[in-house]
């Protein structure tokens, strides 16, 4: 349990470094480096190696945004396996559901809850 | 003054970056909270039936909400000046994005405020995350079709 706990902690941390890294080095804002490393996620499942890596990591893989471009392909490509090329549409959100539909609840029960600070981002 | 002279000026004014820090803040923030995301899978684990891989989904949606309270009571905004990229790349940072606008254009009313805003900041994301895992899925599915690569 521990050394799922450390391999959680180096594997995300070093998601997260590359981020800085596309922020620091190539001046990117943080909505063009989020984008960018979902495309990634979803490019290292094309080639069949995300799954791998939340095998070895868990959450370390599973919780940087890489993860959902990852399970978006992910549905498509296992909709496709059954239904064909059409399959790639329709089994986009089959797997990722979960990040997309809290966000939009707790965003509005967020809402709901808090009033407004000066910046909350 | 020519542009070259004036770059120059701007480069020295700038501040500078101090990367291994930064690198080093986003290691241990990021870190940090995969670190709790993999506490909150062994407890889905443990007492749901949840394997490993599917404890992902849960998980996902917990920090979620742990993300709300943080923005809400504004120590997101705290933790996101020490981590940088640390706090923004995981699925809190998403979260954050999302609930913060919420919370910011709650007083335009829900339909025009809540709901039209709440994705200006991390529709990108998705727009991006749906668009390639099109073109991946479009691509692999074609290649398998003609049979270059398998499943």
């Amino acid at each position: 349990m521990i050394s799922s706990l450390v391999t959680a902690f180096i594997v995300g941390g070093l998601i997260c470094v590359v981020g800085q890294i596309f922020m620091d080095v190539f001046k990117l804002t943080p909505a063009h480096t989020l984008s960018t490393l979902v495309v990634l996620g979803s490019i290292l499942d094309g080639f069949g190696l995300y799954e791998p890596l939340i095998d070895f990591a868990g959450a370390g893989a599973t919780v940087p945004i890489t993860s959902f471009g990852n399970s978006l392909t992910h549905g498509a490509l296992a909709e496709a396996e059954k239904h064909g090329l059409i399959g790639v549409l329709t089994g986009m959100f089959e797997v990722t559901s979960s990040g997309i539909s809290s966000a939009i609840l707790f965003g509005v029960i967020g809402a709901f809850i808090f009033q407004k600070r000066k910046t909350t981002y | 003054m020519d542009q070259q002279q004036f770059q120059k000026i701007v480069d020295e004014k700038n501040p500078k970056v101090p990367f291994f820090m930064n690198i080093l803040k986003a290691f241990i923030v990021g870190g940090i909270i995969c670190t709790i995301g993999q506490l909150i899978t062994f407890f889905y684990m443990r007492f749901f039936p949840f394997t490993e891989g599917t404890a992902g989904n849960p998980t996902v949606a917990t920090l979620v909400f742990i993300a709300m309270i943080l923005t809400g009571t504004g120590l997101y905004k705290k933790i996101a000046q020490i981590g940088g990229a640390g706090s923004a790349v995981p699925v809190t940072g998403f979260g954050n994005a999302v609930i913060s606008a919420a919370i910011e254009h709650k007083s335009e009313g829900y339909v025009l405020g809540v709901g039209g805003n709440m994705f200006k900041l991390a529709g990108s994301v998705i727009l991006f995350g749906v668009l390639s895992a099109f073109v991946v899925a479009l691509i692999k599915t074609i290649l398998v079709n003609i049979g270059v690569v398998s499943w």
